[in-house]
């Protein structure tokens, strides 16, 4: 179901007030239906936990996940109250952590494509977008190759080809990136933290 | 950072400057507030009053851009008043080095500058050496050549009354900066630096940092808990990927990109690799063949050899002052020279200064590959503000990514902290890992070149075993391969190591071929005992807040760097209070040591502390870095004043000054009569391009805007809240003004200077009526040495809109 933080405040605030919530007029269908799915998520044997480090800036606050194994869903993030450096506590954007799972509907979840000229995404498969960027990865260097600098030196290097990002990669994909890049022979190799 | 975060709470004084950490590291002043909880005092030194500034004991404010006159004045006073540290100056920094004949510093300018090339032949800032190449020194710091007398000598002109001309800062507020900060040069006392982009978005950004260096090291505030340089890094995993090289200049590790010059593996190490005739210094940089052939052997495996110079070969070459960084990069795909681009996990359509000329870039390319976990301004730039798409012709290519909790593998915090995190769900849709993305465009790129083509052998050889027995992409494979292990069966010492194991930790790394490494200073990471990064232990037995059993941090889980100048020669801690390290029964207890030689009293296996110099001393004299050995006032490329104060050198005068028709620059122009400046805020993240798309955040922060004083809100008719247009000599956008205290105009001498401030998390993609980014504005010069452009400090315009 949706509810927004707003309809959430709204609603605990006529609580708080000792009001009796119906005679305000508001219905109290939805959140009868909320306070049920939560009472069920409590009940779940499929829920499990798992720890995070927030995504953001560089303190490394830690997080917990609680997740419905069943539905496959996220249904909570909040600060470890564990970990050494934030003791559970998270400011605005880790606090929020939970918009960057499936529940916000904005995340891209297509493979996209733009065509020379055009003013429209076309939606393509994972296979004919990697195989499509490897042959053009492939004609752009061989194109572009250079083996020897002015002065007959061997250099080995691509110019042609740039590659920015990224600081939000794990290590395990950054180190992975530069190997495969130096390969390919690109010296324009840079990310957040040349600026 | 030589230290880390909860180290904060061990502070006496806390000076945030090119900071605004309660705003941008919040979990930072948990920290903070425990220092300040035992007394400690916290001062905030900014051009606007900020949410540190409200937590401070002691706020000064000053014109963005003059920090190295500010700083140069807290130098004069430390030493004038004899408030520094003299065993640890004398015996751990290179005070006493005696500076060769040639040095000399004149009106702005260093020995050896030449204006043709705007270059320094640092030859002549070498040190004087005996015929033995060991440094001549004077531990009376008498010698006029001595670094101290010279660093003094540098210093006497950076008078309060001169610095606060420069910086606008009243000079009761100096004196009282100046004071507090200096209480710190005792050995029971230490205090901390924490900064960030507002010292280094400079084209002094380096020697902002450097001036501070000489701080700390004057105040003995190396090494010990509390003490240190930290910078406070801007993204989660930002730490991580500059340890592992996404950098032109470096390779995993901070080693050397190679040279063309260097033709052979053999002058590549000969000229990268430092010496030290001194046997009292550790060098450690003399390990450099072993991490150099290590990380080769990780790239190539097998096919790297002995013979082949262990693929060598098949590492590009730079030309020998071939400079690769951003804005380069971007210029060169302005000038139509770079034809396919990858923005992995990054958005330059706002990040980068001078937006609009990326922007028009990337319009010339003929691909570009956009990887991402949400739509933004780059992968989306060609049906942008300004943009026609049908004269468009780059293609693109849009790739869903997972989010952080969608996958599995470590991040390195700024503490160094390397931190396992878990997969909670897969990402939604057909969003993938970053990492299987590039596992399986480099198979299918590899599956290509079977066939043949340009120059194939670094493609077909590169080690790719990095996917599962289902073939989904593996952190743990990498990880291990970034930790390292043998590649044949070896005996070291006493010890078998069979080949697969994997290699405890870095001192048993060989230059030999059997070893591979991916990241020598990660080496511990992921050994024999398991992921060291996913530890969760919360033991603490120094009570000084290390942890050394949560995570893992590099170099070999030591957590705090110099940590052997925070002894005196004998090895007992300058402050019993707060032992970091202390030498009992014959070995160091505390921290890892940072080198596990004994105290420098013992005359025959002692060392000096700061391992990672060649010299062993800590640098008050900085003999490397492109624009001088010490720092030196110069205004930013643009600037409201019409001179320099402290010398004929106007601005920094081995800048890259770009001369094309998007980078325009004015500097004391009628038209641009504002310093501008730019920050963050805390419920976005850099470009907003995670931020901008979650409501919780956008109802807190939702749009554009520029903080003005009250004065400059009177000068130009700006009620609070109107809509305004702020324009530079690159760009203009329209915002809502905020008309606030928290910026004053600056006084300096006859002049009033305002300046206006902006944050730069917004672009025209999200929300609608957002506004657009700050950095459309921001100017494309950068630091001589790390080319970070100048975004701190430009001049703008404000009017109604």
């Amino acid at each position: 179901m949706t509810m927004t933080r707003r309809d959430f405040l709204k609603i605990s605030g006529a609580v708080g007030a000792g009001l009796a919530v119906s005679s305000l007029g508001i219905d109290m269908g939805p959140v009868k239906a909320y306070a049920d799915e939560l009472k069920k998520i409590d009940k779940m044997k499929t829920a499990k936990q798992s720890t995070t480090i927030c995504p953001y800036c560089a303190v490394g606050c830690g997080l917990i996940c609680s997740t419905d194994t069943k539905a496959k869903r996220i249904i909570n993030i909040e600060g470890d109250p564990d970990h050494p450096i934030n003791e559970g506590a998270l400011c605005a954007k880790g606090a929020a952590l939970f918009q960057t799972t499936a529940d916000n509907t904005n995340r891209s979840t297509k493979v996209l494509y733009r065509a020379p000229n055009s003013d429209k995404w076309q939606e393509k498969s994972w296979d004919w977008a990697l195989t499509e960027i490897a042959k053009r990865v492939k004609a752009t260097r061989d194109a572009n190759f250079i083996e020897k600098n002015a002065k007959g030196q061997v250099v080995n290097r691509l110019e042609a080809i740039a590659h920015v990002g990224s600081a939000a990669l794990d290590n395990e994909e950054c180190w992975p990136l530069v190997a495969m890049m130096r390969a390919l022979g690109l010296v324009y190799i840079e990310h957040q933290a040349r600026i | 950072m030589t230290n880390h975060w909860i180290d904060i709470k061990n502070s006496d004084v806390i000076l945030v400057m090119g900071s605004n950490a309660a705003s941008n590291h919040p979990i930072s002043m948990k920290w903070v507030q425990k220092a300040k909880d035992h007394g400690a005092k916290l001062i905030s030194v900014d051009p606007r009053f900020t949410q540190t500034s409200a937590k401070a004991d002691i706020y000064a404010p000053l014109r963005s851009g003059t920090d190295i006159a500010f700083l140069g004045g807290m130098i004069k006073y430390i030493l004038d008043n004899n408030k520094y540290f003299a065993d640890y100056v004398v015996n751990y920094t290179n005070a006493a080095f005696i500076v060769g004949d040639k040095f000399d510093f004149s009106d702005g300018l260093f020995a050896g500058y030449n204006a043709e090339k705007r270059a320094y032949d640092k030859a002549l800032w070498a040190y004087k050496k005996d015929d033995k190449g060991i440094v001549a020194k004077d531990p009376s710091l008498k010698d006029p050549k001595s670094v101290f007398q010279l660093l003094k000598k540098h210093y006497d002109r950076y008078t309060p009354e001169k610095v606060s001309e420069i910086t606008g800062t009243p000079v009761p507020d100096l004196m009282k900066v100046y004071e507090a900060y200096a209480t710190t040069g005792v050995k029971d006392k230490a205090g901390t630096i924490l900064y960030a982009m507002g010292w280094t978005q400079h084209t002094i950004g380096v020697q902002n940092i450097r001036a501070m260096s000489i701080i700390q090291l004057l105040c003995g505030n190396m090494g010990i808990a509390g003490g240190g340089v930290n910078a406070l890094r801007g993204e989660s995993n930002v730490q991580g990927s500059t340890d592992q090289a996404l950098l032109f200049h470096i390779l995993p590790g901070y080693l050397k990109a190679p040279v063309a010059t260097q033709q052979t593996l053999e002058e590549y190490i000969a000229q990268s690799t430092p010496k030290s005739a001194d046997p009292r210094s550790v060098n450690w940089w003399s390990n450099y063949p072993k991490y150099t052939v290590s990380l080769l052997k990780s790239f190539w495996g097998d096919k790297a050899t002995k013979e082949n110079g262990f693929g060598y070969a098949w590492l590009p070459k730079l030309d020998p002052g071939q400079n690769c960084s951003w804005l380069n990069l971007f210029d060169a795909m302005y000038d139509g020279k770079v034809k396919g681009f990858f923005s992995w996990g990054q958005n330059p359509a706002c990040s980068g200064a001078n937006a609009n000329k990326t922007r028009k870039a990337m319009a010339k390319l003929d691909w570009l590959v956009n990887v991402n976990i949400f739509d933004n301004e780059t992968g989306s730039f060609w049906k942008g503000p300004g943009m026609d798409p049908k004269k468009i012709k780059t293609e693109v290519f849009m790739l869903p990514a997972a989010a952080s909790i969608e996958k599995e593998g470590s991040i390195s915090n700024s503490g160094r902290w390397a931190q396992w995190r878990y997969k909670a769900v897969d990402a939604p849709g057909k969003a993938e890992p970053d990492g299987d993305i590039m596992y399986e465009l480099m198979v299918k790129i590899k599956g290509l070149y079977k066939a043949g083509g340009k120059f194939p052998d670094p493609i077909m050889n590169l080690k790719w075993d990095y996917a599962d027995e289902k073939g989904h992409f593996d952190a743990h494979r990498v990880a291990k391969a970034i930790n390292g292990s043998f590649t044949q069966d070896v005996k070291i010492g006493d010890k078998q190591y069979k080949k697969g194991d994997q290699v405890p930790a870095f001192p048993l790394l060989q230059a030999d071929g059997s070893t591979s490494c991916g990241n020598w200073i990660y080496c511990q990471s992921y050994n024999a005992d398991g992921n060291n990064m996913a530890r969760r232990k919360k033991d603490d037995p120094t009570g000084l807040g290390l942890f050394p059993g949560w995570s893992w941090a590099w170099p070999v889980n030591r957590r705090i760097l110099y940590n052997r100048a925070s002894v005196d020669l004998t090895g007992q801690p300058w402050n019993p209070a707060r032992p970091v390290v202390k030498w009992a029964d014959g070995k160091w207890v505390g921290d890892i040591p940072d080198g596990p030689a004994p105290p420098m009293a013992d005359e025959k296996a002692g060392k000096y502390p700061f391992i990672m110099t060649a010299e062993g001393f800590g640098r008050l004299f900085g003999p490397g870095l492109n624009d001088g050995p010490f720092p030196e006032h110069y205004e930013p490329l643009e600037c409201p004043v019409p001179k320099n104060l402290l010398s004929g050198q106007f601005v920094n005068p081995t800048i890259k000054i770009f001369k094309g028709e998007m980078d325009k620059h004015f500097t004391c122009d009628p038209r641009f009569p504002f310093v501008g400046t730019t920050y963050r805020v805390t419920e976005h993240w850099q470009t907003g391009i995670m931020t901008r798309w979650q409501s919780w955040l956008i109802e807190a922060q939702p749009q554009m805007f520029v903080e003005i004083s009250h004065e400059l809100a009177k000068l130009r008719g700006i009620k609070d809240g109107d809509k305004v247009k702020v324009s530079s000599a690159r760009g203009e956008l329209d915002c809502v003004a905020m008309v606030t205290t928290r910026f004053r105009p600056f006084q300096l001498g006859k002049l009033t200077v305002h300046e206006v401030g902006m944050p730069w998390c917004f672009g025209w993609i999200t929300p609608k009526d957002g506004g657009e980014s700050s950095n459309l504005l921001t100017p494309n010069v950068g630091d001589p040495n790390t080319m970070i452009p100048e975004s701190k400090a430009f001049m703008v315009n404000v009017t109604k809109a």
